[in-house]
């Protein structure tokens, strides 16, 4: 925006005084400017509108995080048998039952149909893309470190996933990847992620053995579970087919959360931050009939 | 009298070859014919006459002009161009006559409550035809043959009142009677003898004068003149075939070129199909090759004849919605390619839609948002391209309890269901899921009283240690009756790490008697 004042010739070399009058001319000149449109002060900054929840198809797991933020990263966190899997089967039969349509992006092609039949999701919503498993021709461009071929086949295909809106549930599954390959994914592409689901329905979710998406993601979680079984009457010591393996007993801890402030649980997370807040439930084992 | 609309394309093989390259229309262009070395110009654009070309000259001939561009005349894209005239036609009007394959007679009774008085059809005829990359001639008149007449000889939309033909038609020379053919040579030549050079001229002549020395042939061409030689119009089932081809004047190597004419001919297709408001859900593109590529160096127009096209390249795109979108059809066609390259030069073109009812949905406003069908199509394609085409898409669980009994099928969501969206109060408990290995871990198994007590695999360095829980084992078999039955016992089992407890199904095969991991409880 260009404006007389500073359209001036030349600049002095030397300090110029100006006297009163000349001063209070200027400062009115100054007022008459008009103001830079695109920015914003920082006082007149508005709060962030507060995302929508949707049910995680856990309610524990909704009781402590008050649900998962549409427009927002969420990430999940735990080792193997901490039950990762298992919400995220629910999750998925949740959205599903919602009629939105989800997207999973398997990194380590692990998920198992059987499981997720039995979770209840809705298949012809439910789209699958297996990564890690592509021929020669179509790893051309990827990585040569074998480890990280199905990451960044992950990450592109997440790019084109968030492109194509209408999703209402995208899951990154790198739970199946070791740590030491998800954690090279740059903080950058987390946040292009972020940005990307930013403003839209769609819920971004990523399983993950650690943390990686650091501050990009607005809710994480972090699970551990002990397994649940069963013994049949009579036996004792009971024998190995006497024993029935009847679930996980699964622990979440909610270790971050940037949403709104209205949710008991996150509340007494603001207050004790060393502290996380947690919730627990049992999964059921899939009963083949 | 029901008025009728004629379509008349001048210079009919140059506009079939200008739909492919329209760059070409502002240049000289003319239409060779002929075995070489002995081709003859067929037909020129304006461009060309103007610079002197007439039809018969010998190639030789044409290069004295430099910059005119030659082609050799393509008889596949003249039908081609033919249908695009027809389709049209008819998207006007049930009742076409397709006179000539540079000609068309659309009868317009009962239009005008459809598309308005008849200068604005005239109009929107002309239009479409330009869609269609085709430059023509328009004219209404009250009966068939004096359309045809005012179109072939009035550049641009012509309007003929009825009662006013005469008038209007007088100022055409003689020849246009005889251009399509309606009468003969001789016919002619007598007329220019007498000094009959207008149709005003022949319409002038006493009818029984002209009569006795030319007979009915001559009293016809008089009422020809006159405008008042009428006739039933003969009208044509036009198939619902959409076909585009193209004949190519070089062997294309590269995707890029063909590209190039995909995007032409798919803007063209595209384009009849709309004008019949219909969409398409199956393309297929059919590739001629070339196995023997001979190159005449000495000639500057090389010649498609001397390749002998041996094999067709046939790539068929199926969608699971009705679309009308070239450019993503050009997509979709570029991204299979891409993955099923054609492997030689391709000689000829061929791209034809199968033609359905166009997608008729509507969304709720209370329902959650669905990808667009066109968009994801394109997203499923670029994901086929970096994963595999068979490793997206939904899954369908297969009846049978063997493992990996599934298969992958394309994704295709279907509308939200209102009703069912509505029922989401309903909560079902968390299922402990299989993360599945694939393929399964090998294993060394060590067993204590028939019960796997350690487990080890080379492969995955984290599933080792002691076992400090079993269950099971849980017998299964099936398809004995088959060559690749199987048998197997699963037993879900707890392992000791450095750090924590895992879950796994540690399976042994029946058959192999081999010890796998499956997955992990998770």
């Amino acid at each position: 925006m260009s404006s007389s004042l500073f359209c001036a010739v030349a600049a002095p070399a030397f300090p110029v005084a100006f006297s009163p009058r000349e001063s209070s001319a200027l400062s009115d000149r100054l007022a008459a400017i008009p103001k830079l449109s695109a920015i914003t002060p920082a006082s007149r900054l508005t709060i962030r509108p507060v995302p929508e929840m949707i049910s995680s198809g856990v309610p524990e797991l909704d009781c402590l995080t008050a649900g998962l933020p549409r427009g927002c990263l969420t990430e999940i966190c735990g080792t193997a048998s901490s039950g990762r899997s298992s919400v995220l089967l629910a999750t998925m039969a949740a959205a599903t039952r919602r009629q939105e349509v989800c997207a999973l992006v398997d990194a380590s092609d692990s998920f198992d149909p059987v499981s997720a039949a039995a979770a209840g999701i809705d298949f012809e919503r439910l789209l699958w893309v297996r990564c890690g498993v592509g021929n020669s021709a179509t790893q051309k461009n990827l990585s040569r470190n074998p480890l990280m071929v199905p990451v960044e086949q992950a990450l592109r295909v997440t790019d084109l996933l968030l492109q194509s809106v209408g999703f209402g549930l995208v899951i990154i599954d790198l739970g199946g990847i070791p740590f030491r390959a998800a954690r090279r994914v740059p903080l950058t592409t987390w946040f292009r992620f972020q940005r990307a689901v930013e403003n839209t329905p769609t819920v971004l979710l990523t399983i993950t053995e650690a943390p990686c998406a650091q501050t990009c993601a607005a809710l994480l979680l972090r699970l551990q579970s002990s397994i649940v079984t069963r013994v049949s009457a009579g036996a004792e010591p009971a024998p190995a087919h006497a024993q029935v393996f009847e679930g996980l007993q699964i622990q979440g801890e909610l270790l971050r959360s940037r949403l709104h402030r209205h949710h008991e649980a996150i509340k007494a997370l603001e207050r004790k931050p060393a502290q996380s807040v947690k919730a627990a439930f049992t999964t059921q084992a899939v009963k083949v009939s | 009298m029901p008025p009728y609309a004629c379509i008349f394309v001048p210079d009919f093989s140059v506009e079939a070859l200008l739909r492919l390259e329209p760059d070409l229309r502002s240049q000289a262009l003319a239409v060779l014919e002929g075995k070489p070395p002995l081709q003859k110009v067929f037909a020129m654009n304006e461009h060309a006459r103007a610079a002197g070309v007439t039809v018969g000259m010998t190639k030789v001939q044409l290069e004295a002009c430099s910059d005119m561009v030659l082609r050799v005349r393509s008889p596949l894209q003249e039908d081609t161009a033919h249908a695009a005239l027809l389709d049209c036609a008819q998207s006007f009007s049930p009742c076409v006559e397709d006179t000539k394959p540079n000609t068309v007679v659309i009868d317009l009774e009962g239009m005008e409550s459809i598309f308005g008085p008849f200068p604005k059809i005239a109009r929107e005829i002309a239009r479409r035809t330009s869609d269609l990359g085709i430059e023509a001639n328009v004219a209404v008149a009250a009966n068939p043959e004096a359309a045809v007449l005012a179109a072939r000889g009035f550049a641009g939309i012509t309007l003929i009142p009825a009662g006013k033909e005469a008038e209007q038609l007088g100022s055409l020379p003689i020849e246009t009677l005889f251009t399509g053919s309606s009468g003969d040579e001789s016919q002619f030549e007598t007329l220019e003898r007498w000094g009959i050079h207008n149709l005003r001229a022949l319409a002038a002549l006493p009818q029984i004068a002209l009569s006795e020395r030319m007979g009915q042939a001559g009293v016809r061409l008089q009422k020809l003149a006159c405008g008042n030689w009428s006739r039933m119009l003969v009208p044509v089932d036009v198939p619902l075939t959409f076909e585009e081809a193209a004949e190519l004047e070089y062997p294309i190597v590269l995707l890029e070129p063909l590209a190039f004419f995909l995007s032409r001919m798919l803007e063209q297709l595209c384009a009849r199909l709309g004008a019949r408001a219909l969409s398409t859900q199956e393309l297929t593109l059919r590739l001629t090759l070339a196995t023997e590529w001979h190159n005449d160096e000495n000639a500057d127009l090389p010649s498609f004849r001397s390749q002998v096209p041996s094999s067709t390249f046939e790539r068929t795109l199926r969608l699971p919605v009705p679309l009308l979108d070239p450019r993503i059809f050009l997509k979709l066609l570029q991204l299979d390619l891409k993955a099923n390259p054609p492997g030689a030069p391709i000689l000829k073109i061929h791209l034809s839609a199968q033609p359905v009812r166009p997608r008729a949905a509507q969304g709720g406003l209370f329902l959650p948002p669905l990808p667009e069908p066109e968009k994801l199509e394109l997203t499923l394609a670029r994901i086929a391209g970096i994963v595999g085409a068979d490793k997206v898409g939904s899954l369908q669980l297969l009846d049978t309890h063997r493992p990996e009994g599934f298969r992958m099928q394309r994704f295709a969501p279907a509308m939200p269901n209102y009703n069912a969206a509505q029922k989401t109060d309903r909560q079902e408990s968390a299922v402990t899921a299989l993360r599945i290995f694939r393929p399964p871990a090998l294993a060394q198994v060590t067993l204590r009283e028939g019960k796997p007590s350690r487990v080890q695999c080379p492969k995955r360095k984290e599933i080792a240690g002691e076992i400090i829980w079993t269950a099971g084992p849980w017998r299964s078999s099936g398809d004995w009756w088959e060559q690749d039955a199987w048998s197997r016992d699963e037993w879900d089992i707890a392992v000791q790490s450095e750090s924590q407890i895992s879950l796994y199904r540690l399976v042994r095969d029946l058959l192999s008697g081999e010890w796998t991991v499956e997955g992990t409880y998770d």
